[in-house]
């Protein structure tokens, strides 16, 4: 279970098992990440990148169901957003990191 | 691995993992006769389509080459062909007969549906029961020729059951076998990517020419792909761009470079790899015309939980995501959720489908086979005259 090596920065005495990541990132630098559990709006989060096993915590600013995504970085509107390393469209609005991205502040860039 | 595959080897060296007697129709009035033999006899498999008058051109090239291919796969031992008149249900069944394996053809005008069916019925009871004495023999994975595409994907898709699907493609193109993979509109955004991957300039060109006409047909409707690309499956799953989806997409295709580009239901001439298919990227469709160019066994990631299965192509079902794993689990094959809990390494999902395939090879059922998934579908390249 890879998951213990990040007991030691969950923070807080909860009963609750805060040590588990919640998202997942598919490459250092990408700009979202992605749920593998149901998040919680307000709620600190771990999430683990698939590539070198690191991990990052951010607070979510909005509900974020399983499979969905979290913005990692704070960005302009027009601007690219990296997943799997490669742009998958351009942002429409202003982002927080900790927001819920989807088809609300992101766009393709094709059309 | 050192379990022993076992397989239906053909007149013409092609193996097979099922032993199907096939009835098929030339044309969508022929169907209720195929359908009736199929009753008569038990053990063989009608494969009704909703095409196959007044086509034409490429389109009717189109529907020759899969009807041939559906009836030449490895998977069928034998065939019984009804259509309408005599001219293109001989030419279809001539094609088959290119195999070496059992076929005859019957058309219905000057007999009508009850003599035809009949005539072909004992025939089809002639090949059930030959076919019923084959006997699978060992055979290697370099005799498999397997397909790849993904459904109702969802950002799981990308996380953990298309890289799955890689890690065994890679082991198959490494071990000599062959793998199709397609859905040309769905890799826009990653277009780059498979195009990187072309063996040769020649083939880059090709793949190049293929994917712009594609998507250049769509634009010249005055649409885009917005409107169903991503579906509505995919963004209600997390998905919210073509890109974001087709990089998921891609994610399922391995690593080794690409040494030919097929037109649709076209068998390939250049040896054992892996080779892009020109296709929709609907799964029907798709698997149809992958099947027809001779795939006898489906790896089919998918996010949402997409249903779907072949007559003769066994799908394998594979998923990520624990919601489907748990509320569709009769559709999923491998489950693969470890990947999202990091329970699972991607080497060992690699390893779980590839001792599913073994297992699929050797005779067990899918869920898609199991639950009467048969969707046979034709790609229609334009309407009938």
């Amino acid at each position: 279970m890879a998951q213990n090596e990040h007991s030691a920065i969950a923070t807080g005495e909860k009963e609750k098992h805060v040590a588990v990541h919640k998202f997942l990132i598919h490459h250092k630098g990408d700009q979202v990440g992605v749920a593998t559990s149901d998040i919680k709006e307000g709620e600190k989060v771990i999430g683990v990148f698939m590539d070198d096993n690191s991990s990052i915590e951010v607070v979510a600013n909005g509900d974020i169901p399983l499979g969905h995504k979290i913005a990692l970085e704070n960005l302009a509107t027009n601007e690219p957003v990296l997943k799997y390393g490669v742009p998958i469209g351009l942002t429409t609005t202003e982002w927080q990191v900790g927001d819920y991205v989807h088809t609300h502040n992101i766009k393709t860039a094709r059309w | 691995m050192d379990q022993q595959l076992l397989g239906f080897r053909r007149e013409n060296g092609k193996v097979g993992v099922r032993n199907h007697v096939v009835i098929l129709p030339v044309d969508d009035i022929s169907n209720a006769a195929c359908e009736a033999v199929a009753n008569n006899v038990k053990g063989t498999l009608a494969l009704p389509h909703a095409y196959g008058r007044l086509q034409y051109g490429e389109d009717l090239d189109l529907l020759f080459r899969t009807l041939i291919g559906t009836g030449s796969n490895p998977n069928v031992a034998a065939v019984v062909v009804i259509g309408i008149e005599e001219n293109w249900t001989k030419k279809i069944a001539d094609g088959i007969a290119e195999t070496g394996k059992p076929v005859s053809y019957f058309y219905i005008e000057r007999s009508g549906d009850l003599e035809t069916v009949q005539k072909a019925s004992r025939e089809a009871k002639e090949y059930v029961q030959w076919a019923s004495e084959l006997q699978r023999e060992p055979i290697e994975l370099s005799d498999l020729t397997i397909s790849i595409k993904c459904g109702e994907s969802d950002t799981t898709t990308g996380m953990g059951s298309c890289p799955t699907v890689s890690q065994a493609v890679d082991r198959l193109v490494d071990a000599g076998a062959t793998v199709f993979f397609g859905e040309t509109s769905e890799l826009t955004g990653g277009e780059h990517l498979i195009a990187e991957r072309m063996a040769t300039p020649e083939l880059k060109d090709k793949f190049m020419a293929i994917y712009d006409d594609y998507v250049g047909e769509i634009e010249s409707k005055g649409v885009d792909l917005l409107g169903s690309q991503p579906t509505q499956g995919n963004i209600a799953g997390g998905l919210s761009t073509i890109e974001e989806k087709a990089l998921g997409n891609i994610a399922k295709t391995g690593t080794k470079n690409v040494i030919g580009v097929l037109e649709p239901a076209e068998a390939p001439t250049s040896g054992n790899g892996l080779y892009f298919m020109d296709t929709s990227s609907a799964a029907a469709e798709c698997i149809t015309l992958m099947a027809a160019a001779g795939a006898v066994i489906h790896f089919f990631p998918t996010g949402q939980g997409n249903i779907i299965g072949n007559p003769i192509e066994p799908v394998v079902k594979v998923t990520a995501n624990p919601i489907t794993a748990g509320t569709m689990s009769e559709h999923i094959d491998v489950d693969v959720q470890g990947l999202l809990s990091r329970e699972m390494s991607l080497p060992e999902a690699g390893s779980s489908l590839m001792d599913y395939l073994y297992r699929v090879v050797n005779g067990r059922l899918t869920c898609a086979e199991a639950l009467g998934h048969r969707e046979f579908v034709m790609t229609k390249l334009y309407r009938s005259a």
